[in-house]
């Protein structure tokens, strides 16, 4: 994609180029303010009555410590609103979860929460190439999802021209596409794959169409995926990265140096911790992303736990946008597993499986403690590529195998080598682990 | 004078080794001969079948993890020093063993040792130049 190139622009370069310092100082004015509004929410008032916490009473940002937790339960403790600030009538839009994994979760926004979501989302887009004079196909869905409306408002705001093609009907996606022109697609990752399988079965080759660029979200999604999507699709793509639960997306984003995704630290104050023992993880290390808003009116959320798993980049980016970077999300902390004191995640022998070349990622990984130690047995299907009738070639690959998931986790396994389609695949999310410990017999 | 081998990967465990024989036999596949290796956890079954390629496409479309490989059949006298006379002569000529296995021919008083190595042509040159008979799939199926 050599040819294909972004212009370093920036939509706020004043907010987005802010010094560390001025930045800090910001940041606690807003998280003051954030304290302010959160005591307005019963659920906050009665934790912050109990531990002593007023907005005077944050003198740094090392204060942020003191304040609690949010979690997923938390909103649905309190469904539908009541993590609301502000009286209903100043909410002009709710958005929300799906509810797939239990009681769905609702999150309101005043006029000025639109107005920072839209500059927000403004800001990565033009950061990744958008223009005023683009067309743009949007095939986010459009409803309580904060993807399509979130996206859509950013884009008008930069002064683009959108294509609101929504979700689904593929064939029709790919008809607007070859008619409009669009240079710009915003999709999930797997979508945008999907989009040129269609092509091509339709006897159209992907790469010929008029798209320059794509910003993808909603989805985890890795630099394999990345590559093939660009090749397929001859465009630039860029991440982003948000949840409803804080704004939607727009709380990081990449630039076009596309090492990282820029946080928005003039309206996030982002931390990375252990999961287990929430403490802070160092520089560049996998932690668990917890968020609390610095502006949002209408539903500030304080130290919201993601669950999201990736590492923060606190080195200067050459784009000159100050704002720390973010890893890829790499996994969810409910996934994590602690084997003999160190946390894995079922992603990183993912990737270890995805790097011995041909491996499929179907594995299954099986935990147990039959005396006082963990132990890990990864059970992975031979694809026909690696079958070897030499049996020394074949416990040459179980050894490699071993030895890539040691050097992504840290921890040694023993790998089991096992015939195509043994292993349970369930018809949505496929089963990756099971735990035996604390089983009994 | 290569023999076509077909080798499948096998979970080591109950019932797994009848599964192939099973597809074979209802195709009315004769296996010739052969032979298994395994660890703790898996085996690699490797079969001489005439029809390889049938066999090849039915257990690989059976969702089967299967490749064909070549090897060397080499006849010598069912007595006593027949296998090692020519394991001399490999160990002589330098040539690596990555396996092998044996049988025998029904009709007459001759053994089949079956090699698999690195570099088949190599070892079939240093073999006939010491008088060895390496046999084809003619004599081999005809035979057995």
């Amino acid at each position: 994609m050599s040819h294909l190139v972004v212009e370093n622009r920036f939509w706020d370069p004043e907010a987005e180029r802010l010094s560390r310092e001025d930045l800090t100082q910001l940041q606690l004015h807003r998280l003051r303010e954030t304290v302010a509004r959160a005591s307005r929410v019963p659920f906050y008032q009665k934790l912050f009555e109990k531990d002593g916490i007023t907005p005077d009473s944050i003198r740094s940002l090392d204060d942020i410590r003191r304040l609690p937790f949010t979690t997923k339960q938390d909103m649905r403790d309190n469904y539908p609103l009541r993590l609301c600030a502000v009286p209903r009538e100043q909410l002009i839009r709710i958005h929300g979860s799906s509810g797939t994994t239990g009681t769905p979760t609702f999150v309101g926004y005043t006029r000025n929460d639109l107005e920072t979501w839209s500059g927000l989302c403004a800001r990565f887009l033009v950061a990744g190439g958008l223009r005023p004079e683009h067309v743009v196909q949007v095939s986010f869905g459009y409803g309580l999802f904060t993807g399509g409306f979130g996206l859509h408002y950013g884009i008008e705001r930069v002064g683009a021209a959108i294509i609101p093609a929504a979700s689904g009907n593929t064939p029709r996606q790919i008809m607007l596409m070859r008619d409009l022109q669009p240079d710009v697609l915003i999709a999930t990752p797997s979508y945008a794959l999907n989009i040129a399988d269609v092509a091509r079965s339709m006897g159209m080759d992907p790469a010929g169409l008029s798209l320059k660029y794509a910003h993808f979200g909603g989805e985890m999604w890795t630099e394999d995926m990345r590559t093939e999507i660009e090749r397929q699709l001859n465009l630039l793509a860029f991440n982003n990265y948000g949840l409803s639960e804080i704004i939607g997306p727009g709380v990081s984003g990449e630039c076009g140096v596309r090492q990282g995704m820029h946080l928005q630290e003039d309206h996030f104050l982002v931390e990375c911790l252990d999961p287990d023992t929430l403490e802070p993880v160092g520089d560049y290390e996998y932690g668990e992303l917890v968020i609390t808003t610095l502006t949002r009116e209408a539903q500030p959320m304080i130290r919201y736990r993601t669950r999201d798993i990736a590492a923060l980049d606190p080195c200067p980016c050459p784009c000159g946008r100050t704002g720390r970077r973010m890893s890829r999300v790499i996994g969810r902390s409910d996934d994590m597993l602690i084997i003999r004191g160190v946390n894995v995640f079922p992603s990183q022998i993912e990737e270890a499986l995805l790097s011995v070349e041909g491996t499929s990622p179907h594995y299954l990984i099986e935990v147990d403690r039959p005396g006082t130690l963990d132990e890990v047995t990864v059970k992975v299907e031979v694809q026909p590529a690696l079958f070897s009738d030499k049996m020394s070639s074949m416990q040459e690959l179980r050894d490699r195998i071993e030895r890539k998931i040691h050097a992504y986790t840290g921890i040694h396994v023993v790998v089991e080598l096992v015939a195509p389609k043994t292993l349970e695949r369930s018809t949505g999310k496929a089963v990756r682990v099971v735990d035996k410990r604390g089983r009994l017999g | 004078m290569k023999i076509k081998q077909i080798s499948m990967f096998l979970e080591n465990k109950p019932g797994r080794l009848s599964e192939p024989c099973r597809l074979l036999a209802d195709a009315g596949i004769n296996i010739v001969t052969l032979s298994l290796a395994d660890t703790q956890q898996f085996g690699i079954l490797r079969l001489i079948v005439q029809e390889w390629e049938k066999t090849y496409q039915l257990l690989k479309d059976a969702g089967c993890v299967v490749n064909v490989t070549e090897v060397i059949a080499t006849e010598v006298e069912d007595k006593p020093g027949g296998l090692a006379h020519v394991l001399d002569i490999i160990e002589e000529a330098g040539l690596n063993i990555e396996y092998m296995y044996a049988f025998t021919f029904r009709k007459n008083d001759r053994a089949v040792l079956v090699f698999r190595f690195n570099d088949p042509d190599a070892a079939i040159a240093a073999l006939q130049a010491r008088g060895v008979n390496v046999i084809g799939p003619v004599e081999l199926y005809g035979n057995a």
